[in-house]
């Protein structure tokens, strides 16, 4: 089109860049080996953007997130494995268990701060509780875990040590409060298995925020199965057993919960979780758990077996953390994943009646 | 001890009347200047019109935006906007006369138009960011504002996530400065102030203390940006949108100015010409948080599912050998 006489000086205009058919719009239809093939059928919606620019920011979340959203839940899960141990007499299950938690827990801590803009104020996070913020409430979980996993853990050491520990006068009392600070811990696993599911899902973010009905399950599920899978592999077969079938329910709940996520999300807002580098690791979490679970229900008491079954959990829960924190990253890098569900979703409450909850307005 | 209350200097806001928008970029000028954001540009042209800040972040508080429209955009355009008022909401604002007969060309471009948008925080009703922070480093001012408190914030990213409209962001460039130093001489690159802690427009806490008007509202030469209090700037915005529409120009709207949307109205309101997704901006923006007790069940009756896990697991597993 030509507006003045003037413009035929001006040199060609360079297309504009479309991410839709490009390698990140992840739209391209059979090929290219990025996970197309497990690719839901959406039509496609045209969509405006402003120069393909993403509208939402992603968190400045990087890998010691993943790191520590697998290490909690997998400190979570082992903490409860101890409590029950405990209780059920399993000593050696509860002491692999305990230090698990503790090692877990501690080293997952230190990847929370590593990510932090200002690491030197971490304590800052325990200045307030905050009930609207999932951070806050997830420190204070992840503080008191810490510290009833961290007595159970050293009166572990304690008894290792043949009470070479110098705990002094305090040895008795720390005989005393063993038992209940395992089992506190124990009952601070599942929340600290489950808020970083609501951490990613309470944000703007189309791919995290869409999956908040399922993703609590999903992580706790992967909390499980990982717990269970390095209990076999620290506990020999004879003591493993609740490690083994706690494996073994992890995997199975993990496979039914993530299916199910996948389904009931937006198509569009679900689509990062099948593209990229993020489909392929949650393609081979799911894999990899399945192969755990069977492992651990069909060969958990040939040790070997049971190593490498464990082995093939952890790395599935891993893979699980990761690939969801990165489908999010991605999602949040492209304006399609905002734009088209929050249009369709515009669009279905007008056609339902609803006229007066849109930000745009005729006056 | 009795409390005095000092006077409530109510809700302050922007409203920026984009159909008057020159884009001389003077508020991203103003805006930097005053707040001594960092540059954050590596001085290269970004193939879009005349934008080359592209985005709000942690070191650009306000973002003009340039839309290039030929005839057939405009036309989407102002059929969009017609199909909004003719949703009849909110009733007040339809014009009375049927729209469809008239001259709808608008004075002086009938087929190219530029679209200029100087974008800023939202400082919403119901604010994500606000809501997301654990640390209360984030909070609501007198004005009705969010402001980052700088020296608390410890850089968790959270609230990055937690905004619909993607302003707020960490700082990463430049280096950390004890406060002493933080001054610059004239002429010298000045040192760059909060690093590593999340940053976005403050509305200029700092000059509406002292009754001030923020800089890009005082700098703005065409009134684009205006400054007030929010319930007048709304109904100004209202009486904006009737006028244009009264012209013919049924593409004329606002952005939030509905206290019903997904973030609870917006402290800075916006005229559009466009859809909003044309200027960068959500179509239909939720805080996350509106759907926090839903997943705060969901969390615990996963939670419930894994105690029940690890009992069945010792229950079935639990015998030795």
């Amino acid at each position: 089109m030509t507006h003045s006489d003037y413009d035929s000086y001006r040199p060609p205009e360079p297309p504009r860049r479309r991410r839709r058919g490009g390698p990140k719009g992840g739209r391209r239809r059979g090929g290219g080996g990025d996970g197309a093939r497990e690719q839901p059928m959406v039509p496609d919606a045209e969509f405006t953007s402003y120069y393909d620019r993403p509208i939402v920011k992603p968190p400045p979340w990087e890998n010691p997130i993943g790191v520590y959203l697998f290490l909690g839940g997998l400190a979570g899960g082992s903490a409860m494995l101890a409590a029950g141990a405990e209780l059920t007499g399993n000593e050696v299950l509860r002491r692999n268990s305990r230090l698990s938690a503790l090692g877990a827990v501690g080293l997952g801590a230190v990847a929370l701060v590593a990510d932090l803009g200002r690491p030197e104020r971490f304590l800052n996070m325990l200045r307030t509780i905050k009930l609207s913020s999932p951070m806050s409430i997830g420190s204070w979980i992840l503080s008191g875990f810490s510290a009833f996993a961290g007595v159970a853990a050293v009166a572990e050491v304690d008894r290792m040590t043949k009470a070479r520990l110098p705990l002094g006068p305090l040895r008795p009392l720390l005989r005393f409060v063993e038992t209940p600070a395992g089992v506190a811990a124990g009952l601070f696993g599942p929340p600290l298995a489950a808020y970083t599911a609501v951490l990613l899902s309470d944000t703007a973010n189309p791919t995290w925020n869409d999956a908040r009905e399922h993703l609590p399950f999903v992580f706790v599920s992967s909390a499980s199965l990982a717990a269970g899978g390095l209990g076999m592999i620290t506990t020999p077969v004879a003591d493993a057993g609740p490690a083994r079938a706690l494996a073994v329910i992890g995997s199975a709940s993990e496979l039914v919960a993530s299916e199910l996520m996948e389904r009931t999300m937006d198509p569009v807002a679900a689509e990062p979780l099948h593209h990229g580098a993020p489909g392929k690791m949650l393609k081979w979490s799911k894999w990899l758990a399945a192969a755990g679970g069977l492992g651990a229900l069909i060969g958990g008491r040939n040790r070997t077996v049971a190593v490498l079954s464990g082995v093939s959990l952890l790395t599935a829960s891993a893979l699980t953390r990761f690939g969801v924190l990165h489908a999010g990253l991605h999602a949040a890098e492209d304006p399609r994943y905002t734009i088209v569900p929050q249009k369709n979703r515009l669009a279905k409450r007008r056609e339902a009646g609803v006229i007066d909850d849109s930000i745009t307005t005729a006056g | 001890m009795q409390i005095t209350e000092p006077a409530h200097p109510g809700r302050k806001g922007f409203f920026t009347d984009t159909s008057i928008c020159i884009g001389c970029k003077a508020c991203e000028v103003a805006c930097k200047e005053w707040n001594r954001n960092p540059a954050d540009s590596d001085w290269k042209l970004s193939d879009s019109s005349y934008d080359n800040t592209t985005h709000l972040g942690a070191d650009t508080w306000r973002h003009v935006a340039f839309i290039e429209q030929g005839k057939e955009k405009i036309e989407q355009a102002r059929e969009s906007g017609r199909r909004l008022v003719s949703l009849g909401m909110p009733t007040r604002a339809v014009p009375q006369e049927d729209l469809s007969g008239v001259d709808t060309t608008p004075p002086d471009t009938p087929d190219f138009r530029w679209l200029m948008s100087s974008d800023v925080c939202k400082h919403c009703t119901h604010a994500g960011c606000l809501d997301v922070c654990p640390t209360g480093a984030l909070f609501r001012t007198e004005f009705g504002t969010v402001v980052v408190q700088a020296d608390v914030c410890n850089g968790c990213g959270t609230c990055v996530a937690g905004c619909p409209f993607g302003v707020i962001e960490r700082r990463k460039d430049g280096l950390v400065q004890p406060k002493t130093n933080r001054d610059f001489t004239a002429g010298e690159q000045a040192p760059t102030p909060h690093v590593g802690v999340a940053q976005k427009c403050t509305l200029c806490y700092d000059r509406l203390v002292d009754g001030q008007t923020p800089a890009c509202a005082q700098t703005c030469p065409t009134t684009s940006i205006k400054f007030g209090d929010h319930d007048d700037l709304a109904e100004q915005a209202r009486e904006r949108v009737r006028e244009l529409h009264a012209k013919g120009l049924t593409e004329a709207r606002l952005y939030g100015a509905n206290p019903n949307d997904g973030v609870g109205g917006t402290g800075s309101i916006f005229l559009l010409l466009d859809e909003p997704e044309v200027y960068g901006l959500p179509p239909d923006p939720r805080v996350p948080t509106a759907d926090l007790p839903r997943m705060f069940n969901r969390a615990s009756l996963a939670a419930a599912g894994m105690i029940a896990g690890v009992v069945l697991a010792f229950l079935t597993g639990g015998r030795r050998r």
